[in-house]
């Protein structure tokens, strides 16, 4: 029998799950070998029968952890699908402020007290409120790896996901590096999988898939000052996705 | 006869993000009927302030997964505008093209994954794939052309790369530009069968009229999506600096996506909206569409914003074509992009696949963002759909239970809301 699978989404954009449409052709393909049974953005139809979940976003209310609970309950397996439900993503940028800042820059002084739907607290990852099983890092993520951690998962294996730097991938396609041109780049320290293509396209690694295991801090720093780059603009970097995951501070 | 019915829908399918439609009625009375947006609040206009000019179009582009493209463009408009920065006709050029690629992948996601099955009584595309193979094919084949031509100009299909502050990180080689004007030539056949397939079933989009106010870009010159004025059905055109007092924004509570008001209790954008504004110049081929599937201007029917849609596919590959002509006769140029930061405030308006969007940035000296306002289509259709349903739902109420919600659920769909876009 085909593994049922089923896909949700909290605080995102929903751009990783729009990946899974982005497979184009390939979707046809996915589809032979897995049952989609629940997803909103793309089927009428809703189960809380299946083995597999994918979740986009990050948790950020009462009312979404306690959802996210529920498909933990029905899933066997359940896979964070871009880096906001990995490791809340641009939404950590939240972090620097307080809750009652951020509501009241948005909303003013609208009357937004004891409603669930405004009750938010600090952003957080999936694995800070269930169990994940697999994570699936990228913003958004790439749908050629999304396809491979499918086929994986329905052959029992465990999904293969880099943990090696950027600039491997981009040393593979012989790009010049980006810090010639006089950009900073976290590509150093950032998880390989992406196939390098913000340095591909002459923009420096954003750092959008987060940290390798281990990453060598030491070395970035030695490249950021051997290029005469300041501490303070590469900080700003590491903050826009992995905001508290720095690994400079 | 007494009959009590009650929906209480959560979560519509089909569209992007979480909205709930409430609705009870008793003896052919409807006694409530309420859109909810439940949608997780993500605080970007403050996720923006204190970042530097050359991140903040990254940051602004994961407002939304579908419309990336356009909250990049509104978002380097305003940071542009706020700091003097002067952009060349061939970066003009790009960014339209770009924009057309949003817009062909965003409609035909709609109209052919998320409406269609409506057209054809099932609950998604994946059925269809057994009983309609080809096309679906043909409905994927032009969602990849589409994809394939936001990489060639973005670097990548959503969260554009290559787009920054004054230009471009890495602009497309003429032979791209060329591989894709042929691929643009070869799709006209495609989607003339897809659109016969998706007019062979119209019958099955209601026939409900409310009339509202329309609000989208409005230029002399062209069909009017990457620039031009703010237009209204109601009071003709506005400077873009004006439209804090077209929007009006105000918070209710069962929604975290602002809603917004002009003249009316309502008002509408996006395909439909720019058709009654702008039809006179829309391409021939778009023309075309219209005339086959009978779309007017003023039209006041929101489920055919579907057919706009089409309508704008057709326009936006034949306009491409024109664009990438243009781009390869000027010749393409690598150009230096020289930024000179200063403080300011800045206004960036461009039309999303699903209506008129706006940026507004103050950036300080140093060239951080100090202050920040968007304003979202779907934040703008928020209070036209429950005015919608106001007055679609007691015409529903001799249907069963189910035909209702369906109904309801089918209006709110052609729409195309964003709706986690719209709460950002």
């Amino acid at each position: 029998m085909k593994p049922k699978v089923a896909v949700f989404d909290f605080a995102s954009c929903e751009g990783c799950e729009l990946q899974i449409m982005n497979l184009e052709e390939k979707v046809i393909d996915l589809i032979d070998i897995v049952d989609v049974v629940s997803f909103r953005e793309a089927m009428k139809e809703n189960s809380n029968d299946y083995d597999i979940a994918f979740i986009d976003g990050c948790i950020v209310r009462p009312l979404d952890e306690k959802r996210l609970k529920e498909i933990r309950n029905c899933a066997n397996i359940l896979v964070a699908m871009g880096s906001c439900a990995c490791f809340t993503g641009i939404n950590g940028l939240r972090k620097q402020f307080t809750d009652e800042d951020v509501k009241r820059t948005v909303y003013g002084n609208a009357i937004i007290e004891n409603n669930p739907y405004f009750d938010v607290f600090q952003p957080k990852a999936i694995d800070e409120v269930v169990k994940v099983d697999h994570y699936i890092y990228g913003c958004p993520i790439d749908r050629n790896e999304l396809a491979e951690v499918i086929t994986s998962l329905v052959m029992g294996k465990k999904p293969d996901i880099p943990n090696y730097p950027v600039c491997v991938e981009c040393k593979q396609k012989e790009n010049i590096c980006v810090f010639d041109y006089g950009n900073f780049c976290i590509g150093p320290v950032t998880r390989a999988g992406c196939g390098a293509i913000c340095p591909t396209n002459n923009c420096g690694c954003e750092g959008c898939r987060g940290l390798v295991n281990d990453p060598d801090t030491e070395s970035e720093l030695e490249v950021l000052q051997r290029y005469g780059l300041s501490l303070d603009d590469a900080l700003d970097r590491f903050e826009m996705f992995c905001y508290q995951k720095g690994v400079v501070k | 006869m007494s009959r009590e019915v009650k929906i209480n829908l959560e979560h519509v399918s089909r569209i992007e993000g979480h909205g709930n439609i409430v609705m009870n009625s008793k003896n052919g009375k409807i006694q409530s009927i309420k859109w909810q947006v439940p949608e997780a609040p993500r605080f970007f206009e403050k996720l923006l302030t204190g970042r530097d000019y050359q991140d903040i179009s990254h940051i602004a582009s994961r407002i939304c997964g579908i419309c990336s493209i356009a909250h990049s463009l509104a978002s380097l408009k305003a940071s542009e505008n706020a700091m003097g920065v002067v952009i060349s006709d061939q970066t003009i050029l790009l960014r339209k093209l770009a924009l057309h690629a949003e817009n062909i992948q965003s409609h035909i996601l709609h109209v052919g994954y998320l409406a269609a099955p409506d057209l054809f009584g099932v609950g998604s595309i994946f059925p269809l794939i057994k009983t309609n193979r080809n096309a679906v094919t043909d409905i994927i084949k032009l969602h990849r052309l589409a994809n394939e031509m936001s990489e060639l100009i973005c670097g990548r299909t959503t969260h554009p790369i290559t787009l920054k502050v004054g230009g471009f990180t890495k602009i497309p080689a003429e032979e791209g530009l060329i591989s894709l004007e042929e691929k643009l030539n070869n799709s006209f056949d495609i989607f003339r069968d897809v659109s016969k397939t998706i007019l062979a079933n119209i019958d099955k989009l209601p026939n409900f009229e409310r009339e509202t106010e329309y609000i989208g870009l409005v230029s002399d010159k062209e069909y009017a999506l990457y620039d031009g004025m703010i237009g209204s059905t109601d009071t003709g055109m506005h400077d873009i600096d004006e439209y804090l007092s077209i929007t009006n924004e105000f918070v209710v509570p069962h929604s975290t996506a602002k809603y917004t008001e002009h003249m009316r209790e309502s008002y509408m954008v996006g395909a439909l909206a720019r058709f009654n504004l702008n039809n006179s110049r829309i391409k021939q081929k778009g023309k075309e569409v219209a005339e086959n599937f009978g779309l007017e201007s003023p039209c006041f029917n929101p489920f055919m914003n579907n057919v706009a849609q089409l309508v704008e596919v057709a326009h936006c590959l034949e306009d491409s074509i024109y664009i990438i002509n243009r781009l390869i006769d000027r010749g393409l140029h690598d150009e230096r992009v020289q930024v000179e930061v200063s403080a300011g405030r800045g206004i960036g308006a461009v039309e999303a696949p699903r209506g008129i969007l706006f940026h507004d940035y103050v950036i300080d000296e140093d060239g951080k963002c100090i202050k920040a306002n968007c304003i979202i289509p779907t934040n703008q259709n928020h209070a036209n759909i429950q005015k919608d349903m106001e007055a679609f739902a007691p015409t529903l109420l001799h249907k069963s239970r189910d035909e209702i919600e369906h109904n309801l659920e089918m209006l709110v769909r052609a729409y195309d809301p964003c709706i986690s876009c719209s709460t950002h």
